[in-house]
């Protein structure tokens, strides 16, 4: 068998420790790869424990060097895992990077197939595919684009300021985009904050004054993200800024405003339904921005034409009835997204009696129950707004670790149910019952604070509650609610009247994660959340370069794990930033102008707009700067005149000819 | 080869972004699946010429098995559209070709869809077992050797 090309290749078959020798015979892939596939220029097929080892990679920069190897194939793991080691261990020889191919023979072969023989062969067919490719291969120049200095953070919770003052902080400009009228998110919400009740407030709202007056920050509340184009380094964000029909140039936030609308709205945001707010609002006191926004739905004027109590008393003419929706655009380098979660919505778990039984509240309901700034001054009351509970039970687990809602363990909800449970002690002296299916408080302080309420006399019971009633079967049950539950532990049915259940309902992604998703092209788990990079080693990248993900949008989590998040996102904005520049793909499809018949059938295959039709020359253009490579233009072309660098026809072909051992046959045959 | 110990050759084409994440993460998870599809990565469903398919097929491969995105969920906003209508008028041709439609299948697996990917996957070869070898390459060597054979016979 003589070399049909003039390509020196070399091959590497790691074991990966067992991971991959456990399963296939390494030695035998290597030796088969020496012997079979030599016609194509295999010079050299070796096999090493671990490849990506610094041992592993001199190797193949020795094999390069002193072999003058053209190409190299290792089979290993993903692509996605190790290609850019190789890569780099390729270039660090001399070989330019692009000419390495991985032959993921772990992924694909030794951890799902148990044959060995059969899990053997693929291996090899997989090998002689990827050496069939990389002949193919051409040497490729890896694109540089400048670095946009500035940071787009969507979503103005703690991950997100957070995110937004690491950046600020380091000098740099950061646009935090916010939804509602200020930032804050659900800490805002909140009452105290586990294990250590400061109080929520407190510690949040200098963060919150903080982010608002930065230089570095431009706060742009009451806005939304409507469209996302361009790459890493740069991005340009189109942001809706809604109408506050507030003038915030004049606008002092004195409140006058607030105080002489006529019109009182239930607060379904904030105060999660128990409060009421007026038509032109600021959602809280320590509110940032300070300006109000006028809620255009309830206004009596917007509905009746007349009214305009706020623009008469406004002592400086800021009401503005006049203002439209704005579109701005904004040019960012990166984009952090800290959109939060929303409530599992309890009233799903129709057994439990929400929204049917009043005195069944949900844990926010709660948190806004207890808040001193709340509706009822922090009294911990029944709906009816003066009646303090004797008895309260507290379930947990609400719509989490349950196939009929949500799989997943929402992780605060333990914690949470305990902070309640000391707050109706402390506050009311009332009975508190804790309702669990396993007490979950792992974290720094979380067990003391679990062993802290056991001492102040909380009940526990394990068990899944199966249902609250109000249907009394005798005397002790009367007027009050009952919970029905199987006591795990003393093994029992147990029937609890209380005057008061509160559901620690568990967290959710948001209901538009998925368009939000798509918005910045990045991708949601089964469940919901926004999909990170790796989920132990790179937590808050995502699979899009430029775009990271914090806080909850992440997946269920607490204060200090968001606050982690958020900075750590930013550290790796900030990487980027002082990078200058980063690095792209240089996978591309370009047009041979010889070959082009000006057919215009590529031109409305491209969603990206990066292909152009030139008139004069009669044929059709791609500007390299907007093609994202995806090839679709590549294999629609009817003369072939389009070509994609790094998966040419030629590479594809070839693999496909190797997968199929078909280049072996065809020398065997001979 | 009878039918009896008939292994089917499946060549799997993948995205970069969704299915070839999905293939990953079966792998990650330890997920078993049938060993007959070899994987080819490309950047995206859209990058799928049908020329490929049938190379494959005529090459010696009983089925080819196209994956991507989600509809919605294109890395490349839709370009998994132009692979879906692809798809539909290749498998007309391979109809009128005289190949069973269900030699050449779509699936949608999203990165986080390794389950479904694995069971996509041997759904597929089973699919395949019972279609039995489809040897269009043999086939096609053998209509040459007839067309060789006819062409010799007629005086020139």
């Amino acid at each position: 068998m003589k070399n049909e090309n003039q390509e020196r290749v070399g091959v590497y078959v790691c074991h990966c420790g067992t991971n991959i020798a456990g399963v296939v015979d390494v030695v035998d892939v290597a030796n088969w790869a020496a012997e079979n596939l030599n016609h194509q220029g295999v010079i050299i097929a070796r096999e090493y424990k671990f490849m990506c080892s610094s041992l592993g990679q001199e190797l193949i920069e020795k094999d390069i060097k002193e072999l003058g190897l053209t190409r190299v194939v290792v089979a290993a793991c993903s692509p996605h895992l190790h290609e850019k080691t190789f890569r780099t261990a390729a270039k660090n020889a001399g070989l330019n990077p692009y000419l390495v191919e991985l032959a993921s023979i772990r992924e694909q072969v030794s951890w799902v197939h148990t044959d060995k023989a059969v899990a053997t062969e693929k291996a090899k067919a997989v090998v002689a595919g990827a050496v069939s490719r990389v002949i193919e291969n051409t040497a490729l120049e890896e694109i540089k684009v400048p670095i946009n200095p500035n940071t787009m953070v969507v979503g103005g919770g703690i991950a997100g300021i957070q995110s937004a003052l690491e950046i600020a902080n380091a000098g740099f400009h950061v646009y935090l985009v916010e939804r509602e009228p200020s930032i804050g998110g659900h800490m805002a919400q909140f009452d105290k904050t586990f294990p250590t009740l400061d109080c929520s407030a407190c510690i949040l709202t200098p963060r919150m004054v903080e982010a608002g007056t930065h230089p570095n920050i431009t706060l742009l509340t009451w806005s939304e993200v409507t469209n996302v184009s361009g790459y890493v380094g740069s991005f340009n964000v189109t942001i809706k800024k809604k109408a506050r029909f507030i003038n915030e140039e004049l606008c002092t936030g004195c409140g006058i405003c607030e105080e002489k609308c006529p019109k009182k709205v239930i607060d379904d945001v904030f105060e999660a339904g128990l409060g009421y707010r007026k038509a032109v609002y600021t959602p809280f006191a320590q509110a940032v921005p300070k300006f109000p926004v006028m809620d255009k739905e309830n206004c009596t004027y917007f509905i009746k034409g007349t009214c305009k109590a706020c623009e008469k008393f406004c002592p400086t003419n800021a009401i503005d009835f006049s203002q439209e929706d704005e579109f701005i655009n904004v040019e960012v380098g990166n984009i952090i997204l800290a959109t939060g979660y929303d409530l599992f919505d309890a009233r799903r778990v129709s057994n439990y009696g929400y929204g049917r039984l009043p005195n069944v509240f949900t844990s926010l309901e709660f948190e806004r129950l207890s808040n001193a700034a709340g509706p009822t001054t922090g009294d911990i009351v029944l709906r009816d707004g003066k009646t303090t509970p004797k008895s309260v039970g507290i379930i947990h687990c609400v719509g989490s670790r349950d196939k009929n809602y949500n799989n997943y363990c929402s992780v605060i909800c333990c914690m949470q149910g305990l902070k309640f449970a000391h707050l109706v002690h402390e506050r009311t002296g009332a009975t508190v019952y804790n309702f669990y299916i396993d007490m979950r408080t792992a974290y720094k302080a979380y067990d003391e604070f679990y062993q802290r309420v056991l001492e102040e006399g909380t009940l526990f019971v394990r068990g899944k509650v199966a249902e609250v009633t109000n249907a009394a079967r005798n005397e002790r049950e009367k007027n009050k609610l009952i919970i029905q539950v199987e006591d795990t532990l003393a093994g029992k049915q147990r029937r609890i009247p209380v005057d008061m259940v509160i559901l620690s309902s568990g967290l959710q992604p948001r209901h538009d994660a998925n368009e939000v998703g798509k918005l910045f092209g990045i991708s949601c788990s089964t469940d919901g959340w926004f999909t990170e990079k790796h989920p132990k080693l790179d937590p808050v990248a995502t699979m899009t370069e430029g775009i990271y993900i914090a806080g909850c949008a992440q997946g269920p989590k607490d204060i200090p794990t968001s606050v982690a998040q958020g900075a750590a996102a930013s550290a790796r904005v900030l990487d980027k930033i002082l990078q200058k520049e980063v690095t792209l793909e240089p996978i591309k499809a370009s047009i041979n102008h010889e070959q082009c018949s000006g057919c215009r059938i590529c031109n409305g295959l491209c969603p990206f707009n990066a292909i152009a039709y030139i008139e004069d020359d009669q044929v059709s253009d791609i500007n390299p700067a907007l093609c994202q490579g995806c090839g679709t233009c590549v294999a629609a072309c009817p003369a072939g005149a389009i070509s994609g660098t790094g998966f040419s026809d030629d590479q594809i072909m070839a693999q496909i000819d190797g997968l199929l051992l078909r280049n072996l046959e065809e020398v065997v045959t001979a | 080869m009878t039918e009896n110990n008939f292994e089917p050759t499946i060549i799997g084409f993948t995205c970069n972004w969704c299915s070839y994440r999905a293939a990953d993460l079966a792998g990650t998870a330890r997920m078993k699946y049938a060993p007959n599809v070899k994987l080819i990565r490309m950047m995206c469903s859209g990058r799928l010429d049908p020329t490929f398919v049938l190379r494959a097929l005529s090459s010696g491969a009983d089925g080819v098995m196209i994956t991507g995105c989600h509809p919605g969920e294109c890395h490349y906003l839709e370009q998994n559209y132009k692979a879906l209508r692809r798809f539909l008028l290749l498998r007309r041709v391979l109809e009128g070709l005289g190949i069973e439609r269900g030699r050449v299948k779509l699936v949608w697996a999203s990165a986080a869809e390794g389950a479904k990917f694995a069971s996509e996957t041997t759904t597929f070869a089973e699919e395949i077992r019972k279609l039995g070898p489809l040897n269009w390459g043999k086939f096609i060597e053998r209509a040459d050797e007839v067309s060789e054979a006819v062409q010799e016979e007629v005086p020139a």
